[in-house]
């Protein structure tokens, strides 16, 4: 593996940063409950990817700044970020030899781990919602993944360290 | 990242410290909101995305403005100036009632809400989603906003502020499930709390007996019963009545005056603290506009 420079860094950045725009991005309110988890998907991919520079550490501070833009506790979307990093980056050689199928379940399931979280946390602060809000986007996440993998992909491939 | 770990103890030791960081972060902002500092570097450091994803808006704005023909704005110009002169003659009348009010409430020896300082926002961004109904505004504390500051637009009450840093502040909406806002019946003078549903412009009346005195189409403006809403602001008009009388309370949805979903400006209001009920100053009442 040759050593990648510090444009890696750049589309890593680049990427997340982007990803943190679409959860922000303003939609039709019917559509907003279906929105992907845009940041965990592309987090996941990286730490499959390339988890000697992204791993548990930015997930968090990732998630941090998505509490922030979402009004959420701070901590919530951190620490949920943070296991979905630290068991994707556990288990990346077995998940890039996963066929895109199987890859797009991994990332249901760790979209569920925060959606989990969350209703959680809700449930703890005396709210409540549609339980659809926190499901929907498992859903639309595991169905985009195959386009998300393919962009990311071809981003990584062009700008950043060539496959590992 | 440049640290270079391999599988092993350091990556469940990181793991486990920002978990316990994270549950620590999430107790002192909800238990003891400990963290508005910390929120509102986030928020600065934040505000270019925010502002980023706003643009398209402001663009489509602009050009709507910049680009129209001078027909459209004669027409516009003179249909303002109607509507300028039908508020005027309006405002003189409520100029004389509200001296009038003045006059038999200083006879009553009870204090009175002086008029309130505004200061137009405008709306960055909305949050609308199933559960939480927030929007961020331009003016923060450099503006003198703060926190809990009622927000109001021209149909009636919006919401309120809950987080400022310098530069943008983030308000609740009243429609937000975790809102509750007490109000008044104006026809009939009952009380109750409207709580927010999170779905689309309706509130839930609250703590109605079912006996009460409220039909459909009445008007709710704020009580002034919490000390930060001023009293008297139009907030919406009650919808379905359900009045069971095996129920202990009715329950009654409201539809908001302000249009939530399509605002792109607010006002935030300083409210004149009315002077101690007894001393109350006569000669230096202002109506500030």
């Amino acid at each position: 593996m040759s050593a990648p420079g510090a444009d890696g860094v750049l589309i890593i950045a680049a990427t997340l940063f982007l990803a943190l725009f679409l959860a922000v991005l303003p939609l039709p309110e019917w559509a907003t409950a279906w929105r992907p988890a845009w940041v965990a998907m592309v987090l996941v991919y990286w730490c499959m990817t390339l988890p000697e520079r992204v791993g548990v550490g930015t997930g968090w501070l990732i998630g941090l700044l998505l509490d922030a833009l979402h009004g959420t506790p701070l901590g919530q979307s951190a620490a949920a970020l943070a296991i979905a990093a630290y068991v994707t980056a556990k288990n990346y050689r077995r998940l890039r030899l996963f066929p895109v199928v199987q890859q797009a379940l991994w990332v249901g399931l760790m979209i569920s781990v925060n959606a989990l979280l969350t209703w959680w946390v809700r449930g703890i602060r005396g709210l409540e919602a549609d339980p659809g809000y926190y499901w929907l986007p498992v859903l639309t996440s595991m169905l985009l993944w195959p386009w998300v993998f393919l962009v990311l992909s071809e981003a990584r491939r062009r700008y950043a360290a060539p496959a590992p | 990242m440049k640290t270079l770990f391999r599988d092993g103890p350091p990556l469940g030791f990181r793991l486990t410290a920002l978990l316990l960081a994270s549950l620590l972060l999430m107790t002192l902002d909800h238990r003891y909101e400990r963290l508005e500092p910390v929120r509102s570097v986030l928020s600065v450091v934040v505000y270019p995305l925010r502002y980023l994803v706003h643009l398209p808006a402001t663009l489509a704005d602009w050009s709507s403005e910049s680009l129209v023909t001078r027909r459209s704005l004669t027409d516009e110009n003179h249909r303002l100036r109607r509507q300028n002169l039908l508020l005027k003659t309006r405002s003189q009348r409520y100029a004389a009632l509200e001296a009038e009010n003045l006059r038999l409430r200083e006879l009553l020896e009870s204090s009175v809400e002086l008029g309130d300082r505004v200061l137009a926002a405008d709306v960055v961004a909305m949050e609308l989603g199933s559960p939480t109904r927030e929007m961020l505004l331009n003016k923060g504390s450099r503006h003198g906003v703060y926190r809990g500051q009622p927000i109001i637009d021209g149909h009636g009450v919006v919401g309120q502020v809950v987080h400022v840093n310098p530069i943008s502040s983030t308000a609740l909406l009243i429609t937000d499930s975790s809102h509750a806002l007490p109000v008044q019946v104006v026809r009939s003078g009952v009380r109750a709390v409207a709580t927010g549903t999170g779905a689309g412009d309706a509130l839930d009346l609250a703590y109605v007996a079912p006996n009460a005195d409220v039909k459909p189409g009445d008007l709710i403006v704020t009580s002034g019963m919490d000390g930060r809403f001023p009293a008297g602001y139009p907030v919406g008009a009650v919808g379905e009545v359900a009045l069971d009388p095996n129920e202990p309370f009715a329950r009654i949805r409201a539809q908001t005056s302000a249009k939530l979903g399509q605002i792109r400006e607010v006002l935030l209001v300083w409210t004149t603290e009315p002077k101690d009920g007894r001393g109350t100053p006569r000669a230096e009442r202002v109506v500030q506009r």
